[in-house]
């Protein structure tokens, strides 16, 4: 009996410890503040110097509590923000500063403060990765490779707000790249005041943009407050972006999401299956990503055959690739490398130049097949090297492809899997016959895909070379006429998809979810996402 | 006892020191290139990035450089995150990971302890199967499936009652550490139950515990004073190893729970080829290991009389 005692007693011991446990942390529950908006991040930004930045973490925060001469809407046109006017010609742009904006301790934002940041961003001391975006500025790309010294650069504060921008070459798209991150002013005494420490942490950044950074705690959490010194502060309506959750993990954002924790949460292919069983009211935009097959060109690579690459193309059903393997709701067949959303003459790109989709044809991909056999030399289809990336969807995607092309060609495909950086490594060094690549753009204009192919390009992995493609988007980009830019590009698109160096396969669609009372969240392709600037929360009522 | 532990720290300096080559050369040989991104860097700016990160220098030199700033306590500044230095992200990020191992650490070692004598005790009777039949659970299911359960079990769980009885994940006051403790505490709690019920029924049937018996002694104080004592050595001598690999091996657990932890700086760092992060945290890792064997086999002493280790190595 003194036994059972004992052991009951040890028992009771540890119910008592794992009970007061459950007690403890029985009651706490955060009531939804008004006019906040809680999300989660997948990752840190890295860096909130906007002069090195590259990540799209970094250009969402960024873009929420900075502004750069101008602002890009949700349909992606620039509008005025540190800048009301401006003139552009062949030679160059004037751009006259507003009165009012001011940094957070105040101060104006002056044509100055731009001066120093385009400096800086090019000074090869600072070594920013993103310096190729101010390469329509004059002197820019002698500057970086240290042909030229810094204070050449073709930018001049004629008077605290008037700036001056000379051009290396007429630059056609310049106003849209105003908007960008790395375009974003820098005051001098500021930056050198804090070094190497400058956008480390929330108080080493100072901020002229709708919200403040507030709190930054290293992968942790982030804060954003509404900045009252912002000059169009009556556009904000939120008074702070709560970021308390860093995770890649989809699942466990859908989970935060459904604990009420969250307020938007962009949903994965698995994640998507659960939300649709909770039966959430979904949404969809496109992220701007064109996803394709790159070919390599190098010597002796088969891939150089264009037969070859012509039956690859005609064996492949974009309808039902996108149905069965992406099965993301929204996802376009990709028709061309340039995608469908993007700004042309007038309207969209597209629609002033519309191309003829390519429909599969067994027959017309057996024929191709056999005269680049016959070309090449081969008895036997060939065996193309398929480098791919580790994620599963890229799996099921070599595999698809896999088995499309040897039940149809009898091709055999070898796929050779890798992690990111590893495929990178091959795709620089050309290792591959194919591989499966997306590009997004950095500014919304054609031009940011149009030039993907050309010779120069260090993007171009497969090496494909082209004169008379490379011709046209050097006309293209040393005009300001719109009409010959649009036309040029829309010439070199032609041989693109003639000569077919890459395969579009499709235009990436992203599906997401928000709570019922979050209103005007601005999805887009070019600039930061989510842009919450303007975004609503309506009365508290409706959020229980 | 001193000129052991002193032989045993030297030992392990060296040992850190192979690790941090071992490392180094493994990393340059991987292929793959710091400084690449999905979107390629021009030429002249990649030139002015291997300048500042010195990799523009030979492989050894890099190295040589790489071990004097280490000895000064110094790993550079990271790839990825191009204003903070390694240093900084070890002391935000380390403590963070700690809390959490010893949150974890203390879970698995109370259960393991208890469940085990539990086992042993009953040994054959309901309690002991049903107990062992949770610890198979514990060892054969990797901690992230538990972790994922738990967050989806707690989600469903709050919506049922309508308040807050766990965070989902996050990282803050103890709602937040409970059920990433028990996540990535389970399976050395199961492991060391299975220790611990083995040692136990040792002891339980020693001449000694009856003896006590006869003598008069309660149960509790049986348990406490004859049976836990004896029966625990095995499991601190897994204690140490098991420590240093909670506190830094949460990866997938930080990860779900969006906890800041360091695991997270580390998988990211390799992925990414973050080269200074990379170094600088298995040599930290390497060291705290090392630290830990050292302290363990220094406390085994101390608990266990018999064991004198200045003696028995001269």
């Amino acid at each position: 009996m003194t036994h059972l005692t004992g052991k009951n007693r040890l028992f009771g011991v540890f119910a008592t410890c794992f009970g007061s446990i459950f007690l403890v942390s029985g009651c706490t529950t955060e009531p939804p503040k008004p006019d906040t908006v809680t999300i989660a991040m997948l990752a840190e930004p890295p860096d909130l110097n906007a002069t090195k930045a590259t990540d799209s973490e970094s250009f969402f925060i960024l873009g929420h509590v900075m502004e750069g001469l101008t602002r890009a809407g949700s349909d992606g046109k620039p509008s005025p923000a540190v800048a009301e006017s401006w003139e552009i010609t062949d030679a160059g742009a004037t751009f006259t500063l507003r009165s009012n904006a001011q940094w957070s301790d105040g101060k104006p934002v002056t044509a100055h403060d731009f001066v120093y940041a385009w400096r800086t961003v090019v000074d090869p001391k600072n070594a920013s990765e993103y310096a190729f975006i101010l390469f329509p500025i004059k002197n820019a790309e002698k500057i970086v490779s240290k042909k030229a010294p810094v204070d050449s650069l073709g930018v001049l504060a004629l008077d605290a707000r008037t700036l001056k921008v000379t051009f290396e070459k007429p630059c056609g798209y310049f106003l849209s790249l105003t908007s960008f991150a790395t375009y974003f002013p820098v005051r001098e005494d500021f930056h050198q005041l804090h070094g190497e420490r400058y956008g480390a942490e929330a108080n080493t950044l100072l901020y002229n943009g709708p919200f403040r950074l507030t709190q930054w705690v290293h992968g942790a959490s982030l804060k954003l407050e509404k900045n009252p010194t912002y000059w169009n502060a009556s556009i904000v309506k939120l008074n702070a972006i709560q970021i308390p959750y860093i995770t890649p993990d989809l699942s466990a954002q859908l989970n935060l999401y459904k604990d009420g924790k969250i307020d938007l949460v962009s949903l994965g292919k698995n994640t998507l299956k659960t939300a649709m069983q909770e039966r959430f009211k979904m949404k969809k935009y496109s992220d701007g990503t064109v996803f394709y097959l790159e070919f390599n060109f190098a010597e002796g690579r088969i891939t150089r055959n264009k037969n070859l690459r012509k039956s690859i193309q005609y064996v492949l059903d974009g309808e039902e690739f996108v149905g069965r393997v992406i099965s993301i709701p929204g996802t376009l067949v990709g028709t061309s490398v340039i995608p469908t959303w993007i700004a042309g003459k007038n309207g969209l790109f597209r629609e002033d130049y519309p191309i003829q989709s390519v429909k599969p044809n067994l027959a017309l991909a057996k024929h191709h097949l056999a005269e680049a056999m016959k070309e090449l030399g081969l008895k036997t289809p060939p065996t193309l090297v398929w480098l791919t990336g580790d994620s599963p969807g890229a799996s099921k995607e070599a595999e698809y492809f896999q088995n499309l092309l040897s039940s149809k060609l009898g091709i055999t495909l070898k796929i050779d899997k890798q992690i990111f950086k590893q495929r990178l490594a091959k795709m620089s060094a050309g290792e591959f016959d194919v591989v499966s690549a997306g590009w997004g753009p950095d500014y919304n204009d054609p031009m940011t895909f149009a030039d993907l192919k050309t010779s120069w390009n260090e993007n171009n992995r497969g090496r494909w070379k082209n004169a008379q493609y490379d011709e046209l988007i050097r006309k293209a980009q040393s005009t300001t006429k719109n009409t010959v830019r649009m036309d040029s590009m829309a010439a070199a698109e032609k041989i693109l998809l003639e000569e077919l160096p890459i395969l579009p396969l499709y235009e990436r669609s992203v599906i997401y979810t928000q709570s019922d009372w979050l209103a005007n969240v601005g999805r887009r392709a070019v600039g930061f996402d989510p842009d919450l600037t303007t975004a609503t929360t309506r009365d508290e009522t409706a959020k229980n | 006892m001193f000129k052991y532990a002193l032989k045993q720290i030297a030992a392990g300096i060296v040992t850190v020191f192979f690790i941090a080559t071992a490392t180094f050369t493994a990393m340059h040989a991987v292929p793959g290139d710091p400084l690449s991104k999905g979107k390629a860097i021009a030429p002249e700016v990649r030139k002015n990035l291997e300048a500042k990160y010195g990799l523009d220098q030979p492989v050894t030199k890099q190295y040589t450089m790489f071990l004097t700033n280490m000895v000064k306590g110094d790993f550079g500044i990271s790839f990825t995150q191009a204003n903070r230095s390694v240093n900084d992200i070890i002391r935000e990020h380390f403590p963070i990971s700690a809390i959490l191992g010893l949150f974890a650490i203390a879970v698995a070692a109370a259960g393991g302890i208890l469940w085990g004598s539990l086992t042993a005790l009953y040994r054959n009777k309901w309690p002991d199967k049903l107990i062992m039949l949770a610890v198979i659970f514990g060892v054969s299911v990797p901690s992230f499936v538990v972790a994922a359960l738990m967050q989806l079990g707690v989600t469903a769980l709050n919506k049922h009652f309508g308040l807050q009885l766990f965070a989902v994940a996050g990282w803050g006051g103890l709602t937040h550490a409970v059920l990433p403790a028990v996540a990535l505490g389970l399976s050395t709690m199961s492991f060391l139950t299975r220790l611990m019920r083995s040692s136990m029924l040792e002891v339980v049937n020693a001449d000694y515990i009856r003896t006590a018996k006869a003598k008069g002694v309660s149960s509790t104080g049986i348990f406490f004073s004859h049976q836990l004592r004896n029966a625990i050595l095995p499991v601190i001598t897994v204690l140490g190893p098991a420590i240093a690999a909670i506190t830094t091996g949460g990866f997938v657990v930080e990860s779900v729970f969006a906890i800041p932890g360091l695991g997270r700086y580390f998988v990211q760092a390799v992925q990414q080829l973050d080269y200074t992060v990379i170094m600088g945290l298995t040599v930290f890792y390497g060291a705290y290991l090392v630290a830990m064997v050292i302290l363990v086999d220094i406390v085994y002493g101390l608990i266990d009389p018999r064991i004198k280790v200045g003696k028995a190595s001269g």
